[in-house]
C-alpha cells in the first residue's frame, strides 16, 4: 500500500489550494491515514472469510480426492472393509432432490405469482408472505419432524417419498420469494403494453411476465436445489438413509448428507474416507450449481 | 336480471343527461365542438367524463371528439389529465383498483367505460403506444405476432405477411428484415419505439393512442415517428399526448389544451396556436405557466 505517494508533492497542488496549502496537505494526510485504516480492516475481514472457505475446500480436496475412485460411483455402500462405494447415496440424493424440486417449484411459482400479480396488498397475501418468510428461516429439522408426523407415521415407515416431500417444503418458500421479487421487478409499462394489445391477464403473466422474469426465477430454483442437496436434518426423520441399494420410493433411501452423517463419526477408516468423498462430491455439486446460477444465466440477459 | 335492467336504465339516464349537457355546452361554446371535424361523425365522442384516482378527481366533465382519421393532439402542463384521458379510452385504468371513470365515452354506440364492455376486444380496437419503448423480451417477429395471435388465427404465411405489413407501415421493415429472429431488446431506442407502433397496428386497431411517444427518443428517431404518424392517419384515428407544442403543431389536425383536469379548449392546430380563445391556453402556449 503506497498510499503516501498519492499526497501531492509541495508546489504541485492546484492553484485554488495555494492559499492554505499547508492545511490542505495536513488534511490530505489525515484522510489518507483514515482511508488506509478502513481499507486494512476491510481487507483483513475479507481475507479471514476467504481463508476459512479456502481451508474448507482445501481440506475437502485433500481428504476427498484421495478416496475418489471409480468404485465410489459404481458400488453401493457396503459393510466396513469390503470396498464399498456411494452409488446408492448419489442416486438417492439425485432422486430426492429432483422430486423435491419438481414438487416444490410449481407450488412456489404459483404462490409467488399470486402474491405478485393477484393478491395486491390484500390481507391474505400479507399473511401468506409472512408465513412463507417464516418457513424460509424455519430450522430444517422441524420440517423433518413435520413430515415425520404427516407422512412417515401414517405410512408406517421411513421412505424416499417422505424425504422428497420434506425437501419440497424447503423449496417452496425460496421459490415463492424469488418469484415474487422477480415479478415485481417487471416494469408496469411492460404489463400495460401486453394488456394494451388485448391480452387477458393470464396470458400477460404466462407469456410476458414469466418470460421477462425467467432468468431470476430459474436462478432462484437453482439456489433452492443447491440448498436442499446438502440438507441432512429433514432427511433423518423421513428417508432415514439406507445402506443397501434401493430406488424404491416407499422404502428408506440413502442420500449423500445422511451418509456423511453416518460415516464421518464411525470407527472404520474406509467409512470415514467415503464420508470425505461424499462431502467433496456434494460441495462440488452445490458449487457448480451456484456458479451456473450466478454466471451462465446472468450472461444470457 | 333486474339489476341488469337497472344498470341499463341508469346508463340510459346518464346518456340523456350527457346529451342535455352536451347541447348546453354546444350552445355556449359552439365553436370548439364544431371546429375539429365538420365532415365526419367523430370516431370517439367524450361527454361529461369524470375520472378519479381514489378520492382525487383527475378529469372534470371532459368533452372532446376524436374525429375519424385525424390526429388529435393533447397538450397541457404535467398532471393536467391528458395521459389519464388516454388511459380511460382503452380502459387501462381497470388494472388498478381505486381508479374509476364516470360519464360517456361513445364509440359506435357503445359506452367504452361501461362495465359490460369486453376489455380485450376493446383494446384490440384501441391500441396504445407508451412513452418508453416496451419491447417484449422475445424476438422482433414474436413481438409483432404476440398481439395478432391474441385475436386471430393466422397461417404461418399469413402471419409472415402481417408482420411484414406492420413493420413496413411502421417504417422499420428495411432495418429489421434481416434480424426478425433476434431479440427485440437489441434494437435501438428509436427502433424499439417503432416496433411498438408496428406491434400496435399489427392488431389492426381503429384508434391509436400515443402517450408521449417520442419523449424518450433522439431527434432523428422523433422525426421518423412524426412522419409515421402523418402516414398512419390515413388509416387510423390517432390521439397523441405530447409535452412538445411544436410536435403538436406539426402532427395534429386538432389540438386540445388541458389544464387541471379540464379540457379548456380544442381547435384546429393552426388556430389554437395562433389565436387561442381562452386566456389560459394563451398563457400556456406563450410559456407563462406549465
Amino acid at each position: 500500500m503506497s498510499a503516501t505517494t498519492l499526497t501531492p508533492a509541495p508546489g504541485t497542488g492546484s492553484p485554488g489550494m495555494a492559499k492554505n496549502e499547508v492545511v490542505a496537505r495536513a488534511l490530505g494526510r489525515r484522510r489518507h491515514r483514515v482511508n488506509l485504516i478502513v481499507k486494512t480492516l476491510c481487507v483483513t475481514a475479507t481475507v479471514i472469510g476467504l481463508a476459512l472457505l479456502a481451508s474448507i475446500l482445501f481440506t475437502l480436496l485433500w481428504r476427498g480426492l484421495g478416496g475418489l475412485s471409480l468404485t465410489v460411483f459404481t458400488t453401493a455402500t457396503k459393510p466396513p472393509g469390503s470396498n464399498g462405494g456411494l452409488l446408492n447415496a448419489i442416486v438417492g440424493t439425485l432422486i430426492q432432490t429432483g422430486i423435491g424440486t419438481l414438487i416444490g417449484t410449481p407450488i412456489g411459482l404459483m404462490v409467488g405469482t399470486y402474491l405478485a400479480e393477484y393478491g395486491h396488498g390484500s390481507l391474505i397475501s400479507n399473511v401468506v408472505r409472512f408465513v412463507s418468510d417464516v418457513l424460509l428461516s424455519a430450522p430444517s429439522i422441524l420440517i423433518g419432524l413435520f413430515i415425520y408426523q404427516l407422512v412417515v407415521e401414517p405410512m408406517g415407515g421411513f421412505s424416499g417419498i417422505a424425504g422428497s416431500l420434506a425437501l419440497a417444503v424447503l423449496v417452496i418458500p425460496i421459490v415463492v420469494r424469488t418469484t415474487e421479487d422477480m415479478l415485481r421487478l417487471i416494469p408496469a409499462t411492460l404489463r400495460e403494453a401486453a394488456v394494451g394489445l388485448g391480452a387477458p391477464k393470464w396470458k400477460m403473466i404466462t407469456l410476458i411476465c414469466y418470460r421477462a422474469a425467467m432468468d431470476g426465477i430459474v436462478t432462484g430454483v437453482l439456489l433452492a436445489v443447491a440448498r436442499i442437496a446438502g440438507e441432512t436434518a429433514p432427511l433423518l426423520f423421513t428417508s432415514l438413509g439406507n445402506l443397501n441399494w434401493s430406488v424404491n420410493m416407499s422404502q428408506p433411501m440413502a442420500s449423500l448428507p445422511v451418509t456423511i452423517y453416518q460415516y464421518a463419526g464411525s470407527a472404520f477408516d474406509d467409512w470415514v474416507q467415503l464420508a470425505w468423498v461424499a462431502a467433496l462430491l456434494i460441495t462440488v455439486g452445490v458449487l457448480a450449481i451456484n456458479i451456473i446460477a450466478r454466471f451462465a444465466l446472468r450472461g444470457r440477459t | 336480471m333486474s339489476s341488469a335492467m337497472d344498470e341499463q336504465r341508469r346508463a340510459d339516464g346518464q346518456r340523456e343527461m350527457g346529451e342535455q349537457q352536451g347541447r348546453q355546452s354546444a350552445s355556449f361554446g359552439g365553436v370548439q365542438a364544431r371546429s375539429g371535424s365538420v365532415m365526419n361523425e367523430p370516431r370517439i365522442a367524450i361527454r361529461n367524463l369524470d375520472f378519479f384516482y381514489g378520492d382525487n378527481k383527475a378529469l372534470k366533465q371532459v368533452r372532446l371528439d376524436l374525429p375519424e382519421r385525424q390526429v388529435t393532439g393533447m397538450i397541457g402542463p404535467s398532471g393536467c389529465g391528458k395521459s389519464t384521458l388516454l388511459r380511460v379510452l382503452n380502459r387501462m385504468y381497470d388494472l388498478y383498483p381505486g381508479q374509476r371513470a364516470t360519464g360517456e365515452v361513445m364509440m359506435d354506440g357503445m359506452n367504452i367505460i361501461s362495465p359490460e364492455v369486453d376489455l380485450n376486444a376493446l383494446r384490440a380496437r384501441i391500441g396504445m403506444v407508451f412513452q418508453k419503448p416496451t419491447p417484449f423480451p422475445m424476438t422482433v417477429y414474436e413481438n409483432i405476432a404476440f398481439g395478432v395471435k391474441l385475436h386471430e388465427r393466422l397461417s404461418r404465411a399469413a402471419m409472415d405477411e402481417r408482420v411484414e405489413w406492420s413493420l413496413t407501415r411502421a417504417a422499420l421493415w428495411g432495418e429489421v428484415k434481416d434480424r426478425l429472429t433476434t431479440s427485440a431488446m437489441g434494437l435501438s431506442g428509436g427502433q424499439q419505439q417503432r416496433l411498438c407502433i408496428a406491434r400496435t397496428i399489427a392488431v389492426r386497431p381503429e384508434v391509436i393512442l400515443l402517450d408521449e411517444p417520442t419523449s424518450a427518443l433522439d431527434p432523428i428517431s422523433t422525426l421518423k415517428v412524426e412522419e409515421l404518424i402523418d402516414e398512419l392517419k390515413h388509416d387510423f384515428t390517432i390521439a397523441i399526448v405530447t409535452h412538445n407544442m411544436q410536435q403538436a403543431a406539426r402532427c395534429a389536425d386538432q389540438v386540445a389544451f388541458f389544464y387541471l383536469g379540464e379540457m379548456v379548449e380544442v381547435a384546429p392546430a393552426a388556430q389554437l396556436f395562433t389565436a387561442p380563445k381562452e386566456r389560459r391556453t394563451q398563457e400556456y402556449i406563450t410559456g407563462r405557466f406549465g
